[in-house]
């Protein structure tokens, strides 16, 4: 990464904090608490915005022992973005640390202490990275206060090097281990003392390092978590073994606020292992992140449990669910389709789009429906939940640990102080395990069973049936072209559940944070747009997917811009830079959205030309408007969320029996300042692959009120075969920027991507996610 | 009791003989490398080789599991595993890292009998491992990475 200026002098915020020092022990140092420490309660955007704020305290995240061995603290969820590596990276190189020596600790669920750790949106490194920076920084400088006493020299002529100070007049030098117990009685500096290195300075920040668009490159700093992957040692939420550990699984109501009736548990009860049979109550609707309800059947192992739970007899009351037992996709998307067609709450407007459909020389209109969807991380929700004398102690891979703290000193009524939440590393987690309803599941049944932990796992089918579903939704658009093609009106209708729904009565209408994610930001200049959210009822648990609305929105909003270009007759890529038209930088405000990913309108514009670069960088790399084969086409789509911007070209063959073959991708992607590139090329491969699945195989449906699919079998995912022969990613140099998010912006537009291929190979246009077997 | 030999070790277990293999190696042998991801053999999180060919643990009763059985505690000592384990470290394959011993165990079984596959064949033999974070290209590279070092070894 980079920035304008070689030295940084921080802002001058003052908060100092004092060291105090571990007492005993080799363990040092730089580890004690400085006072509130939170975030700027004024901030109005950004970290200082979030609960918990930021911390930047050496104190809290870095600890160096005698030996020499440093440790930082991660305080955010691991869950394959590389977070663990990438913050420990930037905090071990702006510290000075041998990466060698340098050690990461999962930070417990408190955000008074280490800030906010609720990790979705996007926003680890965003928002963590100058508060890292800081810290090393601070710790850095203690080392060498601490190197200068020493010596008995002003501390200017002693420099931090890797891992050791060094007194360079006298040739002295003392390493980090060396310096770390006198360190520890040293004041942290004031933010506004502290110097952040220079570029020239940084060995690990921003550099581009391992497999870059398929050559191996300079070595990278290796992942901290790397070695215990590959040799099965990682621990994850199930891995957690704790002596006298019980075993749970819980039988759940099918449908969404159903309860149970009756359960005859009589022959559960004799399956080998099996200890007890205990009723969940269910949370009334909307639930939250409570659980379900059920039937818990706990067991010595996994499998007795699970035979278990196949030997109830359940009778299931579907009174209190009320309509959503008679909720079925099929009548449901006729619904939502015949709602599209009148008008809605408008959202925004500019113009007069019904004149400009009047009088346009040509008129486009299409409705896309994309459906529900799973996020099924590999790993399974699962949570270990161990009660005794008034405390209870949790280990689970949950995005939020604070969030599981809340929800089980909630529903047990005990004080959060007396909850602690461990976070494991998550096995996936796409915003499943935002929600925490599996660690409060395993609590209610740990309660049932004081002093001895609860290992509540969740089945896939658990998974699946029980997921916090990614919102259905039907998209409707029209344009008006003129006599050029040239577009003069566009009418927007967005319809899906929201997630309020889970939180308070159903709204039936997307709030602010939903329609921000590409629907009124819609960035196009036009003279007339008209944008409108109908209605749109919640009958199953609705939650975040990764990337959330933008999902639907950049799906139906690419793959529009790209029939009107047909219907205009112009190239694709021509067509949508027209419609962004010159770069410029737009202010959220004034599209009618106040949420911006929570970020300040004018650090964070929405700017067309950032938009433009990405396109023409993945248009040039894919070799835009070269001459294809039969039955092969280029397709492009592009779009701007979590303050970054992406542009992806699929290169695909439609065989004759209607097998997609994706020949290449060029993604081109610009977050602003990178601060792991090796990181983010690996995020957008993977978000690539994952679009590919919706844009395919996708779907959940239901049938009254249940969903019809349960595992893998039916629950289509990408695999091998699936993925493009080649990923080509192209990070767009831009450290001038502000940072923007890398975990989530890389997806929305691979659907439309190649939706829009399959049409350029085709001429069948999709209009229906998944794809399945339209095209056979 | 079920006798089973895992990693070259005798292990005799008191459990139903219809218990999968993998609920025996977690929960009761206490080995937690073999991770559950949807116990209808669809997804290979669980995959163990048994006599060298890899297998879905998942749906493999212990009592069927009549053989050597090799986890990927073990692949470290083992010589073309340690060759898969390098090249995924070398690529980076991982993200999150859950299914990545599974995809692990497959592919040192591949290698094992066709040391020098050709994409096509490595595609084959993976396609029975899903990764939600779509690891795929990396995957595909780290075996063709290893199938190489093979060839020197």
């Amino acid at each position: 990464m980079s920035r304008s200026d070689d030295t940084v002098l921080l802002a001058n915020v003052s908060r100092r904090g004092l060291l105090k020092g571990l007492v005993g022990g080799s363990a040092l140092v730089l580890a004690a608490r400085w006072d509130l420490a939170l975030g700027n309660e004024e901030a109005q955007y950004g970290a200082g915005a979030m609960p918990g704020g930021w911390v930047d305290n050496p104190n809290v995240f870095i600890h160096i022992d005698t030996d020499g061995t440093v440790t930082i603290i991660n305080n955010r969820a691991e869950m394959g973005q590389g977070i663990r590596t990438s913050l420990v990276m930037v905090a071990a190189d702006e510290l000075g640390a041998d990466w060698d020596r340098v050690r990461a600790e999962q930070a417990e669920g408190n955000q008074e202490k280490y800030g906010n750790q609720n990790t979705d949106g996007s926003r680890s490194m965003r928002h963590w990275y100058d508060p890292m920076r800081r810290a090393a920084s601070a710790a850095r400088q203690m080392l060498e206060q601490a190197a200068a006493n020493e010596w008995d020299v002003p501390v200017h002529e002693v420099k931090a090097g890797i891992h050791k100070v060094t007194h360079p007049a006298s040739g002295r030098e003392l390493g980090f281990g060396d310096l770390a117990e006198a360190a520890r009685s040293l004041e942290v500096p004031g933010r506004e003392t502290l110097i952040l290195k220079s570029d020239s300075e940084l060995r690990f920040i921003g550099k581009e390092t391992g497999l870059v668009n398929g050559e191996l490159t300079a070595d990278h700093p290796k992942a901290i978590d790397g070695k215990d992957i590959v040799t099965g040692k990682a621990v994850f939420g199930a891995d957690i073994d704790l002596e006298d550990t019980l075993y749970a699984v819980v039988a759940r109501p099918p449908v969404y606020g159903a309860t149970v009736k009756s359960v005859n548990d009589s022959d559960a009860l004799k399956v080998p292992g099996v200890r007890k049979v205990i009723r969940i109550e269910g949370a009334a609707q909307p639930a939250a992140f409570n659980p379900l309800g059920g039937v818990a059947v706990v067991a010595d192992n996994t499998w007795a449990a699970m035979e278990g739970r196949r030997a109830l007899k359940i009778e299931w009351d579907n009174e209190p669910a009320g309509d959503n037992a008679g909720y079925s996709s099929d009548p449901y998307r006729a619904t939502l389709e015949k709602a599209a067609q009148s008008p809605g709450k408008v959202i925004r407007q500019s113009g007069d789009v019904d004149a400009a459909l009047k009088n346009a020389d040509k008129r486009v209109a299409a409705t896309y429906y994309m459906p529900h969807m799973a996020q099924a991380p590999m790993e399974p929700p699962v949570a270990v939940v161990r009660i005794s004398e008034g405390k209870a102690e949790a280990w689970a891979p949950v995005q939020h640990p604070g969030a599981a703290r809340q929800g089980i000193a909630g529903l047990l009524d005990m004080d959060p102080e007396n909850v602690t939440v461990h976070q494991t590393l998550l096995g996936g987690g796409f915003g499943r395990k935002s929600k925490p309803d599996f660690v409060a599941e395993a609590a209610v049944v740990a309660k049932e069973f004081e002093g001895r932990p609860i290992k509540l796992q969740w089945s896939r089918e658990d998974d699946i049936q029980h997921a916090f579903f990614h919102a259905v939704s039907v998209d409707h658009l029209e344009a008006s072209l003129d006599g050029e093609g040239k577009a003069t009106g566009w009418l927007h209708r967005t319809l899906s559940p929201s997630i309020a729904s889970l939180f308070a009565p159903d709204p039936k209408h997307k709030g602010a944070f939903e329609l921000g994610m590409g629907f009124n930001t819609m960035p196009f200049s036009i003279p007339s747009i008209r944008l409108e959210n109908p209605p749109a009822p919640a009958h199953v648990r609705i939650g975040w997917f990764r990337s959330v609305y933008n999902l639907p929105h950049a799906w139906a909003i690419q793959s529009f811009a790209h029939e009107m270009a047909v219907a205009a007759g112009k190239d694709h890529r021509d067509y949508v830079l027209e419609l962004l038209g010159p770069g410029r930088k737009v202010n959220n405000l004034t599209l009618g959205d106040s949420w911006n990913y929570g970020e300040d309108p004018d650090l964070y514009p929405i700017d067309t030309g950032r938009m433009r670069r990405v396109i023409e960088r993945a248009t040039e790399e894919a070799g835009w408007g070269r001459k294809m084969e039969k039955g092969r086409g280029l397709g492009l789509a592009f779009h701007h969320s979590f303050v970054a911007y992406t542009a992806i070209v699929f290169d695909v063959e439609v065989a004759d029996n209607g097998e997609v073959i994706i020949h290449r991708a060029d993604i081109a992607f610009d977050c602003g300042p990178q601060a792991n590139p090796e990181r983010i090329r690996s995020q957008m491969e993977g978000s690539c692959v994952m679009g590919i699945g919706i844009a395919l195989q996708n779907e959940i449906s239901f049938k009254d009120g249940v969903a019809e699919q349960s595992n893998f079998d039916r629950y289509l995912l990408p695999r091998m075969p699936n993925a493009p022969k080649v990923v080509r990613v192209h990070l767009i140099d831009n450290p001038g920027d502000a940072m923007g998010g890398v975990g989530e912006p890389g997806l929305p537009p691979v659907a439309p991507a190649l939706c829009n291929a399959i049409y350029a190979a085709t001429g069948k246009r999709i209009r229906r996610l998944p794809v399945g077997d339209q095209l056979s | 009791m079920i006798n089973l030999t895992i990693n070259g070790e005798q292990h005799e277990l008191d459990v139903p003989d219809n218990m999968p293999l993998l609920w025996a190696l977690r929960d009761v042998v206490g080995m937690k490398g073999t991770k559950f991801g949807c116990g209808i053999a669809q997804c290979g999180a669980c995959t163990v080789h048994v006599d060298g060919v890899a297998m879905r643990s998942c749906v493999t009763p212990v009592s069927a599991a009549r053989g050597e059985i090799t986890t990927i505690e073990a692949m470290a000592e083992d010589p073309v595993g340690s060759q898969v384990q390098q090249a995924w470290l070398d690529l980076g394959v991982a993200q999150c890292g859950y299914c990545q011993g599974g995809q692990i165990m497959t592919a040192t079984a591949l290698l094992k009998k066709n040391p020098e596959p050709d994409t096509q064949e490595v595609i084959d033999a993976m396609s029975g491992n899903l990764c939600r974070c779509g690891t795929y290209n990396r995957i595909l590279a780290a075996v063709e990475r290893a199938a190489g070092k093979g060839d020197k070894a």
